[in-house]
């Protein structure tokens, strides 16, 4: 099934507005491992008939790991850039599967003069089930396996979602198992702050080691996440354990596009 | 007559030496930056309710916060039987509220020792669990040293003031049953307070009346003597989160976590460099303020909400353990960042109440408390910003001092130089052309 990605620019000469913007991030438009998940996100937005669009080569990078690095000139030239963008478009609500793009957008976006109601792409998800554009076919793939779910830090600690994406595995008939630390006390991936782009500091571990460890520990099929470094870094981290063939990392996204056929 | 003197040097004494050491602090708290966390009153009343007086988030930790509640709701209890010490203190009454309390009088000295019991145990408790246990939490690298002497000292503090309660209360009971207490003098009875009957029947209950008439004075004086001194002890201590988690959990951070701060400044700079008609030579505004530091490299670039978070810590460590980079062998711990800027603050704080507001030691936070390698080690997580029982905020510590590395002296870890540059140049973190975001619309 071809998917269907109009960009903000056709959609305009169109004459047409689109309801939401889906907003894709770098990791989701470069990154071969999370454009797997943008798909994912794509095929369910097509599925449900949502009016979306995307951005497309007038997206740029949010400006989150500048900031986080302590680079607030480049933040500020980036979400200043994006909000020229954004409000050229009148956009009104974004949807993202970047959880640093999220947090960005959402909450320092405002003082900077951009406005928009961001939600994460685990609560549009769980938005279509409960109104019932999306529904999961019977006897899932997922019946009766082990879920963990890891919680990203700049959806949880940093905006307090934690039940959105454990809705999400509930709904596959999955059993959703946590790790020794999870939600507010959840175990950060260690790829956020900028570490991403970076060596870590000296140590005598890895902390996505340390945090597969964790997921190990529950015996889970799969570990979920909803954020494409996490994801990365639990990739990895299995892939240290040698553990590809019996555990898989993969977004909630994309469990629900395969519990849902699509 | 002699002793009321005696007291009463010292209930103004210790008040007005505990005062002086709080207009001190208040003076260093005020050193850092202004910020404006005034709005909001109603749920900055119901955040201090639920976290300082409620203590709501030690509950994480269900054992040690209950014990630690004992402790704290003895503390709390006992200051109603403090005032009865203030008031015989200095009218030479004995046990003043007893008669017109009555029974209620019985009630309230009999709950604060069954407190005092309880935080008895908890004492014990803490202390082995420093001592003998050794918790890791409890025993790391920055707690060398006076920050472990600290603690100790106050454990055993709390150990001598409970003694003194009990034996001041135990000794007058005996007396009591003999006619020879001086409350009610002549009579003979019980006061019938929960621990002590017990106590003043098996302990004191076979001494000499000379050895009780001075127990009981050592008992009261004792405790009295402990309080001023524990009050006067506190702003050199870690133990000044008693005072200092109210006002602190008052000022928390109500934003959603994530949510770094927009340095005004330089959206002021943005804005010149995004506007066309703009002119880049032209002269400041007549009256403009001196451009800040970027970020924080001492603790007077720091906020005063920053500040008031260095005193109101009291080394519990639980961000420490929480933080992923500590747990996996990296240098930084939230908590020696916390505990450094106090530290630093005391040290400059000093430099200028004797040498003035210009005083420069030469030191700063950043390089002689705190290393770059720390500062870099910071996933920004929040893990330490949520497990804090008292809402301090190491991280916004750590990106103001990553704000000043990088923005006044470009000193930026190599990865990140590329990481940065590639957003400058192409809008992505890596070295993609911008015009390929939208390839994997059309890739299988």
């Amino acid at each position: 099934m071809s998917l269907n990605v109009p960009t903000m620019a056709s959609m305009m000469a169109q004459g047409e507005t689109p309801d939401i913007l889906f907003w894709v991030g770098c990791s989701g438009s470069f990154d071969d491992r999370a454009k797997k998940i943008t798909k994912a996100v794509v095929k369910i937005l097509n599925a449900c008939n949502v009016k979306f669009a995307v951005l497309g080569t007038e997206e740029s990078c949010s400006g989150d790991p500048a900031k986080r690095a302590g680079n607030e000139f480049t933040f500020q030239m980036q979400a200043m850039m994006n909000i020229q963008v954004l409000d050229g478009y009148e956009v009104k609500r974004i949807v993202t599967a970047c959880p640093h793009c999220f947090n960005t957008l959402k909450n320092e976006y405002p003082e900077l003069g951009g406005n928009y109601e961001v939600i994460h792409h685990t609560q549009l998800i769980q938005d279509l089930i409960n109104t019932g554009k999306l529904a999961l076919k019977g006897g899932s793939t997922f019946k009766g396996k082990k879920i963990t779910f890891h919680d990203p830090c700049y959806l949880g600690r940093a905006n307090d979602v934690y039940e959105a994406p454990r809705e999400l595995i509930e709904k596959l008939d999955a059993e959703l198992v946590e790790m020794k630390r999870c939600k507010t006390n959840g175990l950060c991936c260690g790829a956020g702050g900028a570490q991403m782009f970076k060596e870590a500091e000296k140590g005598n571990k890895e902390i996505n080691v340390e945090r597969t460890e964790h997921a190990l520990e529950t015996n889970a099929e799969i570990i979920a996440t909803g954020c494409p470094f996490c994801n990365t870094m639990m990739t990895d981290g299995v892939k240290n354990f040698e553990k590809e063939d019996s555990i898989q990392v993969l977004d909630v996204a994309e469990l629900i596009a395969n519990a849902a056929d699509l | 007559m002699i002793s009321s003197i005696v007291f009463g040097v010292l209930l103004v004494g210790g008040f007005a030496f505990f005062t002086l050491n709080i207009l001190k602090i208040r003076a260093n708290i005020l050193l850092g930056r202004d910020i404006d966390r005034t709005d909001n009153s109603s749920e900055r009343w119901k955040t201090m309710i639920l976290v300082a007086f409620g203590q709501k988030k030690m509950f994480t930790r269900p054992i040690p916060a209950l014990l630690h509640f004992a402790l704290y709701a003895a503390f709390i209890i006992t200051q109603i039987e403090l005032i009865e010490i203030f008031v015989d203190g200095i009218a030479g009454t004995h046990r003043v509220f007893k008669d017109s309390l009555a029974g209620f009088y019985t009630f309230m000295v009999s709950f604060i020792e069954v407190l005092s019991v309880l935080a008895l145990i908890a004492t014990i408790f803490f202390l082995s669990r420093r001592n003998l246990l050794k918790l890791p939490r409890l025993n790391m690298k920055e707690l060398t040293g006076w920050p472990k002497k600290d603690a100790n000292l106050i454990l055993i503090m709390e150990i001598i003031l409970v003694t003194c309660i009990f034996t001041m209360n135990g000794a007058d009971e005996a007396l009591f049953r003999q006619g020879l207490s001086h409350y009610g003098e002549g009579t003979t009875g019980s006061f019938g307070f929960t621990i002590s009957s017990f106590l003043g029947d098996t302990v004191f209950g076979s001494m000499s009346h000379e050895t009780l008439h001075l127990l009981e004075r050592i008992g009261w004086w004792g405790h009295i003597l402990m309080v001023f001194a524990f009050l006067n002890y506190l702003p050199y201590s870690k133990h000044f989160h008693i005072l200092l988690a109210f006002p602190n959990t008052y000022y928390s951070n109500l934003e959603k976590k994530g949510k770094f701060t927009n340095m005004a400044s330089v959206t002021a700079e943005v804005k010149l460099m995004l506007d066309p008609t703009a002119d880049p030579f032209a002269a400041p505004a007549e009256g403009a303020a001196e451009p800040q530091r970027f970020g924080a490299k001492d603790v007077t670039d720091l906020t005063w909400k920053n500040l008031l978070d260095a005193y109101t810590c009291t080394e519990c460590g639980r961000c420490t353990s929480s933080c992923p980079a500590n747990i996996t062998g990296k240098k930084l711990s939230p908590r020696k960042i916390v505990m450094d800027t106090r530290d630093r603050l005391t040290e400059l704080g000093e430099g200028i109440r004797k040498n003035g507001k210009e005083y420069s030691d030469g030191k700063s936070l950043l390089g002689d408390y705190i290393t770059e390698e720390e500062i870099w080690a910071c996933t920004s997580c929040n893990a330490c910003v949520q497990e804090c029982p008292v809402n301090i905020d190491p991280l916004s510590i750590i990106v103001d001092l990553r704000r000043y590395l990088v923005m006044e002296e470009s000193k930026v870890p190599t990865e990140l130089t590329g990481m940065l540059t590639n957003i400058e140049n192409n809008g992505a973190p890596w070295q993609f052309s911008p015009n390929d975001r939208l390839n994997w619309a059309n890739e299988d």
